[in-house]
């Protein structure tokens, strides 16, 4: 699995959002963030271990806790991701057909509702 | 319910898209080679798009940026590879958010009893970008997680 996808699976489950959405208030020991869980402390450890492969999380130790910390730059990766190329050309297309019922020539008699603009030409720039 | 019919097989590093537009095929095809007509409807309605460069003929280039009101701006790209008007164009595209990952566009323009069919055939580079694009950010959890994710980067970055 590549950085990327490993760092959407870490995202996938609820807890370890709800982990990380902690994190970003502040760090915390796996204690502190067991707390708002009904979850034994294995399975945020486990959870933990997740976003920690998934460069996530980092951990250091302090006396005798462990102190986990949030790491920003996967996320401002999975960011980057945001734009879907399908939903952008669904609601692009919506548009390009307002358009040309926009700008559809008066002579243009199918359709009725057309003219308030000339058609364009294509223009070059170049 | 859209009016574009999506096929876009899981694990396939291609994708098409089709959609017919009451309009001939010169308007239609017009609109995507036009810099005054692509900021009425290139891209989502809330970004604002600018057209930085529009060469339609092959090995000319285009760039469109677009902005958001909080200010953040996205840039895409590419290159003509044919601009056969008004049946076809081939294209690459290319989002600056994720250099690198460059998809190769063929758009078809046909006449048929309705007006325009338009059939764009997309090919991705290799499959952790088709998923990025295509399934990230689609289903409900992804939603969430965009929701969540921009909580985050807030407090985080």
């Amino acid at each position: 699995m590549d950085a990327l996808s490993q760092t959407f699976a870490a995202l996938a489950d609820p807890t370890r959002r709800a982990i990380l959405a902690r994190l970003a208030r502040g760090e915390a020991t796996v204690n502190e963030l067991a707390e708002p869980f009904a979850m034994a402390l294995p399975s945020v450890s486990k959870h933990l271990k997740v976003l920690q492969r998934a460069g996530l999380v980092s951990q250091s130790r302090q006396a005798q806790f462990r102190h986990c910390k949030l790491q920003g730059e996967p996320l401002k990766e999975v960011a980057t991701w945001v734009f879907n190329y399908r939903a952008f050309w669904e609601e692009s297309f919506d548009r390009l057909e307002a358009f040309l019922a926009a700008t559809a020539p008066a002579e243009s008699a199918a359709r009725p509702r057309a003219a308030r603009k000339p058609t364009k030409k294509p223009r070059r720039t170049s | 319910m859209s009016k574009t019919i999506i096929n876009a097989p899981e694990g396939s590093l291609a994708m098409s898209m089709e959609r017919v537009f009451p309009a001939p095929r010169e308007r239609v095809f017009a609109a995507y080679t036009d810099a005054k007509a692509i900021p009425e409807w290139w891209g989502p309605r809330s970004l604002t798009t600018t057209v930085e460069k529009l060469e339609p003929r092959a090995g000319g280039q285009w760039r469109f940026v677009q902005r958001d009101q909080a200010g953040n701006v996205y840039g895409f790209h590419g290159v003509y590879h044919a601009c056969v008007a008004p049946e076809r164009l081939v294209q690459t595209f290319e989002f600056e958010g994720a250099p690198g990952h460059v998809l190769l566009e063929s758009v078809r323009f046909e006449s048929v009893a309705a007006g325009t069919k338009v059939t764009v055939d997309s090919v991705f580079p290799d499959l952790a970008t088709r998923n990025g694009m295509m399934e990230h950010g689609m289903t409900e959890g992804a939603i969430e997680t965009w929701d969540r994710f921009e909580e985050l980067l807030k407090k985080s970055l």
